[in-house]
């Protein structure tokens, strides 16, 4: 298939509709508002509804009720937005509703800048709303993972009822990059596979069968059932879904972690300091919840790793997982900044270097 | 014995959780009645919000969505743009709409949303005991307004059904009462013309509810209904406020 060069806020938005969203709500911020400018003109063409909603409170809580109904649902935004959605993430988690949203961050915190920043980690694997949640979340680190991320997102939302995050930096959504945009995939509701949506009950149908989209349970021995089903998701999803891509880690000496674009600049370091005849390797989660722990355990656990570098566009957030994953077992060195600031080859090759003289 | 009256199958058997003299089960019967008469065969959807109404979901007999406090009418646009041939209608209180919510009432009344929305107004939070409400009368006692409601410090209550006239692309806004026979016979007859002006695909309409909240009023039910007239009917007159598809 050829090969066509697309921005990377478009070929999402492509992506999203060839994976079967037929529904885009959403409202205008930078360094996202490519997504929902393209979702305008595209989604009339497939069938599909484009609404500008009033604001990114609306927009969730509009995902919340098209996801209801069992359709393919997205949302997009940037980090101040994405903290607007955080009350409506948490319903959809709380009542179990597949959904992706797109976050594609800016530097904060609050109003921050418009430039690509990799500052909402916390958010997105934390918890940024309130309660016992988790989401499926990826960060990307090429136009192309972002769109075959894409082409399952939607399988992964529905087979564990969660929604799916991505947390893609700025530069993502910025950028142009030759990709191959997959088939159109042909999604229609099926309510044996989505029993749960709201589609036609009727008085004198099975009790049981009527949709009840919620998160209330006033009685706490129920809410705590509730949870116990959400937790049971998230096992099963921290056993499967971990995604997580190594290069060069065999032999290393010091591996480096990052996420998202930041990756790619670690991974021109490897390259770079292994000319210089230094055994660096690169570990990169691609998704980021779950987190693979135990991977990155494993491979900085090989007897001739002597430090891991943490690389991000941030103060040290996905820092705490490295650290979580490496149990104090090497020691673990950090560099990075907000305000958008990403690293240069150069500033990581000094890190590196400076690592290099305490051993 | 010839059957002269029967509970609509739009209800479910539960027992409503509400306080003795509240109007919200007048107010379910009336809207389960009017749905239960457009034989809508399955093709309805309910959206209540945080408030005295939440659990809805568990006495309309349909499927329900709760929603985020204030956030019916969103969670309702998006039922309705994924599912057009399906009446979707909101069930939401003062201290919801016209507190929290108003950015996403406004907006759906703006946008022309084929939604009817129920909008039940006690002049007061039934739900977390008693507080002000913007709804809330000028000198109206409340657990927030212990010296009653000082418009010089909050404001005038706010006229929601006047406010969302005003909006171009909302359809049909009435206000009513359900403190007598006659008022009930008549919100009966405005919540089901929302409902048919939605079938027919027209766009935004609101039937406001005045109604009565004893137990946070201080009051017994009979002199809610009192207080209601007395008090709420004189400032928020009953009536259409926009019709656009009565006959000239």
């Amino acid at each position: 298939m050829a090969l066509t060069l697309m921005k990377g806020s478009e070929a999402i938005a492509e992506a999203a509709i060839r994976a079967g969203a037929r529904f885009f709500f959403g409202y205008p911020i930078t360094p996202q508002t490519e997504i929902p400018e393209y979702m305008s003109a595209r989604m009339p063409e497939v069938g599909g509804c484009y609404l500008q909603a009033e604001s990114e409170v609306a927009a969730i809580n509009m995902v919340y009720g098209a996801a209801g109904t069992g359709a393919r649902v997205i949302t997009s935004s940037s980090s101040p937005g994405v903290s607007l959605k955080q009350e409506g993430i948490s319903y959809c988690a709380g009542a179990q509703l597949p959904c992706v949203i797109l976050n594609v961050m800016r530097g904060g915190p609050g109003l921050g800048s418009i430039q690509a920043s990799q500052g909402d980690y916390f958010q997105g694997v934390k918890g940024g709303g309130n309660g016992d949640y988790h989401m499926l979340t990826y960060a990307p680190a090429s136009i192309q993972e972002a769109i075959n991320i894409m082409m399952f997102a939607f399988d992964k939302a529905e087979k564990y009822r969660m929604p799916v995050l991505f947390l893609a930096d700025g530069i993502i959504a910025q950028m142009m990059e030759p990709v191959e945009m997959p088939e159109m995939v042909e999604y229609k509701v099926d309510p044996e596979k989505k029993p749960w949506a709201a589609t036609g009950w009727k008085p004198g149908d099975d009790p049981a069968k009527r949709a009840v989209i919620n998160s209330l349970f006033i009685n706490t021995e129920e809410l705590s059932a509730h949870t116990d089903v959400l937790q049971a998701g998230y096992a099963e999803a921290r056993k499967n879904e971990q995604m997580w891509e190594t290069y060069k880690t065999e032999d290393a000496e010091i591996v480096l972690t990052a996420f998202g674009t930041v990756a790619r600049i670690a991974k021109t370091v490897v390259d770079e300091m292994r000319a210089q005849g230094i055994k660096v390797g690169l570990f990169r989660p691609i998704a980021v919840w779950p987190y693979p722990y135990e991977p990155l355990a494993a491979t900085v656990g090989q007897p001739g790793v002597k430090a891991v570098l943490d690389v991000e566009v941030n103060e040290g957030q996905m820092l705490e997982d490295v650290k979580l994953a490496i149990n104090g077992a090497k020691p673990v060195h950090f560099f990075g900044h907000c305000g958008s600031l990403f690293p240069t080859t150069e500033e990581i090759r000094n890190k590196i270097l400076e690592i290099k003289e305490g051993f | 014995m010839a059957v002269v009256f029967e509970k609509t199958n739009l209800l479910t058997d539960k027992q409503f959780h509400y306080c003795p003299g509240c109007n919200h089960g007048i107010i379910h019967r009336l809207v389960a009645e009017a749905l239960d008469e457009l034989h809508l065969d399955g093709n309805v959807v309910g959206v209540a919000p945080v408030g005295c109404s939440v659990f809805a979901y568990d006495y309309f007999n349909c499927d329900m969505f709760e929603a985020a406090h204030g956030r019916a009418p969103a969670v309702a646009t998006g039922i309705k743009r994924a599912k057009p041939d399906t009446l979707v209608f909101t069930y939401q209180g003062d201290g919801d709409l016209a507190s929290i919510g108003t950015a996403e009432i406004v907006h759906a009344a703006h946008r022309g949303e084929k939604i009817s929305t129920i909008f039940v107004n006690n002049a007061i939070y039934g739900m977390t005991g008693g507080q002000m409400a913007p709804t809330t009368l000028i000198g109206q006692r409340t657990t927030t307004s212990p010296n009653g409601r000082d418009e010089a410090w909050c404001g005038a209550p706010i006229k929601m059904s006047e406010m969302l006239a005003a909006v171009p692309d909302s359809y049909y806004i009435e206000r009513c009462a359900v403190n007598n026979n006659a008022n009930i016979i008549k919100t009966k007859k405005a919540i089901k013309k929302a409902f048919q002006y939605q079938l027919e695909g027209k766009g935004f309409c609101m039937v406001e509810v005045l109604s009565t909240c004893p137990t946070n009023w201080g009051l017994s039910p009979v002199e809610a209904l009192k207080w209601l007239e007395d008090n709420m009917i004189p400032y928020y007159p009953l009536g259409v406020y926009k019709d656009k598809g009565a006959t000239k």
